[in-house]
């Protein structure tokens, strides 16, 4: 087709950056309706991987092989009665599951996709990815508090306490890989692995991102704010229908923004052999979220002080001496 | 940009006040939450997103998590919000009111005076910028930083022990989960303090 032709013909309003400001809020929305979507589908993938991993059916009846699960489920969440308890704070009640989802799938802003797309360019993104999480922390704590519940308060303490100790070397975790690409831009730190993947040289800065990462969603092993057997529910236990949802599809778009970050900070984005950037994105991404779930099948629930003490004597001198050691080969390599 | 500066200063103000005025803690918390990310919006349209995003990760979200923590276990409740209405009398405001309007009138006809422009504009604040300024010139006082921390540090674990040496028999440990006290937040504090206090 010939496009300048095509030039000719658009009205005089329309000039060029009127449409790239139009197609990158089309990108925008795109990306956020992809990241809802896939986390909505994780939900179904997930309970049919536990099947196979645990070795029984999931849910195979609604649809071939189950995958008409989510539409049920789905049906079924926005029908149920949206019940608010007479005794809870109204008002905060109803903002923790909207803080919830808003604070994780603002996050994906910062995540470049492939070398084109991707929301925003920020020298500041990984740093907003931390504020967001630091956010992301009301959600639990309010929806615990407004219930006026002592289930969900105990719940919502343990998650605010252990997500703020997590946070800490989440962050600490990370600056190991600021220091080698030597930027906080995403897209710069993508590039720098060009030629390696941050995996090898912050192998224990990807392993203490990890832990908190899983940590900070409240994935499995680290769980507590919702261990079913000694809280019911934890801090979502007085919500239901769509308020509900949102927490749990919040869960499931924090698994998505964790995987999607530890591919672009440490397994080199969209590099990649033969295929194209998106696939490589999306087939990293998509084996990260199976970790997620693998280690749900597999592993037990750990006590709760021993995660909390697991994340301070084990996880914090271990990202201190990630730090520490990055810091020296880097001045050694190129002595300021 | 200068609208969005206008804007989150505004909100910056209007949350204030509504942490004085409202009588219920967790609310008078969250709208301090609210007014803390409107002062990052407003590093932000300043041109200096480092440092709002620090105001973010710092203060919104360790520091207020924390407050609200606190004040959540604290179970207070409506008698809480009418003593607190009480006290929110109009001649309570009057003796705050008076100097704080001092302090703003001075403020206003320093802003009517000075050069405002230089006021507003301020270089891009980079994180590399704040990195060789505060290990160059300002070395001495992020180490002194560094040991008001540690001092705190070393009385959180103190504290934490304290409550150790007091209840000896029951390991510690069990605490939590044993909920025998009505006010499970209260049981829970000492023993998250005591096992990082171990530790340290």
């Amino acid at each position: 087709m010939d496009w300048a032709m095509l030039d000719n013909l658009r009205p005089a309003w329309l000039n060029p950056t009127l449409l790239a400001t139009v197609i990158a809020m089309l990108e925008a929305v795109a990306i956020l309706l992809v990241a809802v979507l896939v986390s909505a589908v994780m939900t179904v993938v997930e309970r049919r991987m536990l099947g196979l991993w645990q070795d029984r059916y999931g849910p195979n009846r609604v649809g071939p092989f189950g995958s008409l699960q989510l539409i049920a489920d789905m049906l079924k969440i926005f029908f149920k009665e949206d019940w608010i308890p007479p005794f809870a704070d109204r008002t905060i009640f109803l903002l923790a599951p909207g803080i919830a989802m808003a604070s994780l799938l603002l996050s994906f802003v910062i995540i470049p996709i492939t070398p084109t797309l991707g929301v925003a360019d920020w020298n500041i993104g990984l740093l907003f990815f931390l504020a967001m999480g630091g956010i992301n922390v009301y959600s639990v704590l309010l929806g615990g508090w407004s219930s006026a519940n002592k289930y969900a308060l105990i719940g919502s303490m343990r998650s605010s306490a252990q997500t703020i100790s997590y946070e800490v070397f989440m962050g600490l975790s990370l600056m190991g890989v600021v220091a080698t690409a030597g930027s906080f831009n995403l897209r710069e730190i993508v590039e720098a692995q060009a030629g390696l993947w941050f995996v090898i040289p912050q192998f224990l800065g990807f392993c203490t991102f990890l832990i908190a990462g899983f940590a900070t969603t409240h994935r499995h092993p680290f769980d507590q704010p919702e261990a079913e057997q000694e809280l019911a529910d934890g801090y979502h236990i007085e919500y239901s229908s769509m308020k509900f949802g949102m927490f749990f599809i919040g869960e499931y778009v924090g698994m998505l923004l964790i995987s999607a970050l530890t591919v672009t900070l440490f397994f080199g984005g969209w590099h990649g052999p033969l295929l194209p950037p998106f696939v490589w994105f999306a087939l990293k991404t998509g084996v990260f979220l199976l970790l997620f779930i693998l280690a749900r099948a597999a592993l037990p629930r750990p006590r709760y002080d021993r995660v909390m003490t697991f994340g301070w004597i084990v996880c914090l001198p271990l990202t201190l001496l990630n730090l520490l050691v990055t810091g020296a080969i880097i001045l050694l390599a190129n002595p300021a | 940009m200068e609208l969005a500066f206008y804007l989150s200063a505004l909100m910056a103000v209007l949350a204030t006040l509504g942490v004085m005025t409202n009588p219920n803690p967790v609310h008078a918390v969250l709208y301090l939450v609210v007014s803390l990310l409107a002062v990052a919006l407003v590093f932000f349209a300043l041109g200096a997103p480092f440092a709002g995003a620090l105001e973010i990760i710092v203060y919104a979200g360790a520091i207020m998590v924390l407050f609200v923590f606190v004040v959540m276990m604290l179970n207070l409740g409506q008698a809480t919000v009418d003593q607190e209405r009480q006290w929110l009398q109009p001649r309570t405001w009057l003796g705050p009111s008076v100097l704080a309007t001092v302090l703003l009138l001075t403020l206003v006809s320093l802003l009517w005076r000075g050069d405002i422009q230089a006021v507003i504009e301020g270089g891009g604040l980079t994180a590399r910028g704040v990195g060789t300024l505060l290990y160059g010139p300002w070395l001495l006082l992020v180490e002194l930083g560094a040991l008001l921390l540690l001092a705190a540090l070393v009385t959180a674990s103190h504290v934490g022990r304290i409550g150790k040496v007091a209840a000896p028999s029951p390991a510690p440990r069990d605490l939590p989960t044993g909920a025998s006290t009505p006010a499970n937040g209260q049981a829970h504090q000492p023993s998250t303090n005591g096992v990082a206090g171990e530790d340290v």
